[in-house]
């Protein structure tokens, strides 16, 4: 049963990927966009990520894909209904991308991963916090200053200036 | 599901679809949706690898960061494309090639 849905996410994830660049419709690539989000989160749910699962639906569903929608309404005039988009050179791309896929995948099934058995679902909030206050309180410090360097950066950028 | 190598496969499906349409597509939006998806699956393959690695915890924290620099990253670019918007009035990429009006 779990491989199952196992599969079946992972499917529903990499089509709706497809749809995400191969889609004519902005706001369509943006809707499938949101069930690639979802997807992966239930992947990293089988990955017993539970925190940072929760983490992904509220950052990039609640905030980075209602930017995206956001940008895609401002970027078009309201009067234009038909907002399409088009792609450039696809035979190309597909060609350079496929081949990359190819040795991706080669390299991805022929390294010899060490892969430790005995591993444990354990408390994940309480680990990455303690992570976070102890091994990597540098990143930390320096992560919220970014955030704030772009908080001040956005609003600075798409201002009106008069 | 109990195989390092299905997560990877998935996680490089996802990268090359994200590097296509940042490669082929000309809206500005729709390059910010394909690195959207190169970040999703480097953040995969590092949970995955902190999952087999023993629940090496120190890939969580590193899939949090990638994470903060995606909002800053899609926060900023957002910016810089409703700018352009407004100055060139199209988002067309491959009409935005000098810097000055």
């Amino acid at each position: 049963m779990a491989d199952i849905t196992f599969w079946f996410i992972s499917a529903l994830t990499i089509v709706s990927a497809i749809f995400v660049v191969a889609s004519k419709s902005l706001l369509y690539s943006a809707y499938s966009l949101l069930v690639t989000f979802l997807g992966v989160t239930a992947l990293y749910v089988f990955l017993w990520a539970d925190f940072l699962a929760v983490v992904q639906v509220v950052v990039y569903v609640g905030g980075i894909l209602v930017l995206i929608i956001f940008g895609i309404m401002l970027t078009n005039k309201i009067s234009s209904v038909n907002i399409s988009h088009t792609s450039v050179q696809k035979r190309v791309g597909a060609i350079v991308v496929v081949c990359f896929l190819g040795a991706l995948c080669f390299v991805m099934t022929n390294t010899p991963w060490v892969q430790l058995p005995n591993a444990e679902p354990l408390d994940t909030t309480r680990s990455i916090g303690r992570l976070l206050m102890i091994d990597y309180l540098l990143p930390f410090e320096a992560a919220s200053f970014l955030l704030l360097g772009a908080l001040i950066g956005a609003t600075t950028l798409s201002r009106k200036d008069d | 599901m109990e195989n390092l190598s299905n997560y990877l496969i998935i996680s490089s499906i996802l990268f090359s679809l994200g590097l296509f349409g940042v490669v082929t597509r000309r809206n500005g939006v729709a390059v910010l949706m394909g690195v959207e998806l190169i970040l999703n699956a480097a953040n995969l393959n590092f949970l995955a690898f902190a999952r087999f690695g023993g629940m090496n915890m120190s890939g969580h924290v590193y899939a949090l960061f990638v994470i903060v620099l995606a909002a800053a990253e899609a926060a900023v670019a957002l910016a810089i494309i409703i700018n352009i918007f407004n100055n060139f009035n199209t988002i067309n990429i491959d009409d935005v090639s000098e810097m000055k009006l």
